[in-house]
């Protein structure tokens, strides 16, 4: 069986991110940039299923500039056995994403795509469940627990009530939580090791699909800051404000 | 003028509160507001669905199929719904419509506006990117049905009307495609009330140390009658189970007071808690974020205060 991850290049989660002065975007001249960490798990999962003997390959792919091989390269590092970028200076609203990510399913025929529940630069979470209604098969999104068995795969997914478990038949879709595992760290010699790992370009218009970005973003601004408040001495005062106040 | 369908999200038995904010969303976005209530016996959800005021009919439809909300069996029935001259598809932003509304979306092939915090027009909203750190304006075509989750931290309910809407029963019109099974759920801590509707909501962080400690905030939350909450850190650390972690990751809420103790306000905490209206915060670190944006704030060892807070209120 074969695994397909699906990744984003995104701002790294460390940096606070600003709206420009002028409220035409945010500001990311030269910030660090990352594997979504929500696909970062992805990758971890898909190749512990392969050390686990139940996968025998993990293709990791990124739609985007050139830019997006160096997050390719830290994936086939991380342990991937090859990469595609779907080549596209663009930015794509998520059912374009859907769309390629379906092309490259029914191309690479694996029986499982991971990918992250959501990017945190546009944090709209929609990816894998476009994905998973266009292909026409089963999604378990933020998934918190992976296991496979019999063409099967069995989720623990983090839900608003607990956590509930699903069923579904493969070939399936899921979409990874913060806690489905930890990613492991690169070590040097793979990063010289996945510099040789083959990494396919293809140029988006090859695909064939239509591109969809029918929502467009007016304008960018900061959002209503909350002002500091005031300090109590000890949990009498603390309890005297909040009377003071009519909450209690 | 707009036709509004929202999706109710329910447990079986009973509305969830987050299906009434959706409607003061719709109500916003002006037209004719209609609820499709999908379940296996719908009738006590679409009565309370009845009662929201500003709702003018509410469709119910019943099967089997439809005991638990898996997407891929919704998503059809939505969408076969929602070709009934619907300009818009609303859900709310919980897990259920996060895990449903893109596939409507994706099968109207359209892109989705997630989170919706306020509406400036009928095609026209504000939501959040960069968990929280930007807003922006953003506009759906007109002519394509907008398909849209409501970020329901930041809608107040609508309120019960006088008069009940019409109910109007529906029957499914898609095969359940069957590859996708429910399994079962564990979680849902009993009497205490909903994390995400809570009026208060008292939160612990890593500082709480153990899973035994937490008690403490346990016993608070009872004598408040809050909700409990914690922090990633608290979570990551296996001290509370995972449906109480609030923040970018985990729930969006806005409570009338929150309390976070031991919690030093990570920016995606504080993602999940600024609609908040008033922050209480007890830590060590003086120096600690939470202090940046709460509206009363001390500094001390939050095993002496809590006690002492427990003993006075």
């Amino acid at each position: 069986m074969k695994i397909l991850v699906l990744i984003k290049r995104v701002v790294d989660y460390n940096v606070r991110v600003r709206v420009k002065p002028d409220g035409s975007n945010v500001d990311l001249d030269g910030v660090k940039m990352s594997i979504n960490p929500f696909d970062e798990i992805a990758i971890e999962e898909a190749l512990r299923i392969k050390e686990r003997g139940e996968a025998e390959e993990v293709i990791v792919a990124s739609i985007g500039s050139d830019e997006c091989q160096q997050q390719l390269r830290t994936a086939l590092a991380m342990g991937a056995d090859r990469a595609i970028q779907v080549s596209c200076d663009e930015a794509l609203q998520p059912l374009s994403v859907a769309k390629i990510a379906v092309k490259l399913a029914q191309q690479e025929e694996p029986g499982l795509v991971i990918l992250g529940k959501q990017a945190i630069d546009g944090d709209n979470n929609q990816t894998a469940q476009m994905m998973a209604a266009l292909w026409g098969r089963p999604q378990a999104t933020f998934a918190s627990k992976l296991a496979l068995a019999d063409g099967k795969a069995t989720v623990t997914r983090e839900v608003d009530a607990g956590l509930e478990t699903i069923e579904v038949d493969l070939p399936a879709v899921v979409s990874t939580d913060l806690r489905l595992n930890e990613p492991r760290f690169v070590k040097l010699p793979e990063i010289m090791k996945a510099k040789r790992k083959p990494l396919a370009k293809i140029p988006l218009a090859d695909l064939d699909i239509s591109i969809e970005n029918n929502l467009s973003v007016q304008s960018y601004a900061p959002p209503p800051q909350r002002e500091r408040g005031i300090m109590v001495d000890d949990a009498k005062g603390l309890v005297q404000e909040l009377k003071n106040r009519g909450l209690l | 003028m707009s036709k509004i369908l929202i999706i109710a999200e329910h447990d079986g038995s009973q509305l969830n509160p987050a299906t009434a904010k959706c409607v003061s969303c719709a109500e916003k976005i002006g037209g004719d507001i209609e609820i499709a209530v999908f379940a296996e016996n719908g009738a006590a959800v679409a009565e309370q669905a009845a009662q929201i005021a500003g709702v003018s009919k509410v469709i119910q439809i019943d099967d089997a199929k439809f005991a638990h909300a898996l997407a891929c069996v919704i998503a059809p029935e939505a969408v076969a719904l929602a070709q009934n001259g619907y300009s818009h598809v609303l859900g709310p932003s919980s897990t259920f419509g996060k895990d449903l509304l893109p596939q409507v979306a994706a099968l109207l092939n359209v892109n989705q506006v997630s989170d919706i915090m306020s509406v400036q027009g009928s095609h026209a909203f504000q939501r959040p990117i960069y968990a929280g750190n930007a807003i922006i304006d953003v506009t759906a075509p007109e002519g394509l049905t907008v398909v849209a989750t409501v970020r329901t931290a930041s809608w107040a309910a609508a309120a019960n009307g006088d008069s009940a809407a019409a109910i109007e029963s529906g029957s499914a019109v898609a095969a359940d495609p069957g590859h996708t099974r429910y399994v079962g759920t564990e979680g849902a801590s009993g009497d205490r009330p909903d994390l995400q509707t809570a009026n208060v909501v008292i939160s612990g962080g890593r500082a709480l140390g153990s899973a035994e400690n937490f008690d403490i905030i346990y016993r608070l939350a009872d004598k408040l009658k809050a909700a409990v909450g914690a922090s990633r850190a608290a979570v990551d650390a296996g001290y509370v189970p995972n449906e109480l972690q609030v923040g970018q990751t985990g729930k969006i809420i806005a409570p009338e007071m929150y309390f976070a103790f031991g919690i030093s306000g990570a920016i995606q905490h504080l993602t999940g808690i600024k609609d908040a209206g008033t922050i209480i915060a007890v830590n060590k670190d003086a120096d600690a974020p939470i202090f940046e944006v709460a509206d009363i704030g001390l500094v001390g060892d939050l095993f002496q205060i809590i006690p002492e807070l427990e003993a006075s209120i």
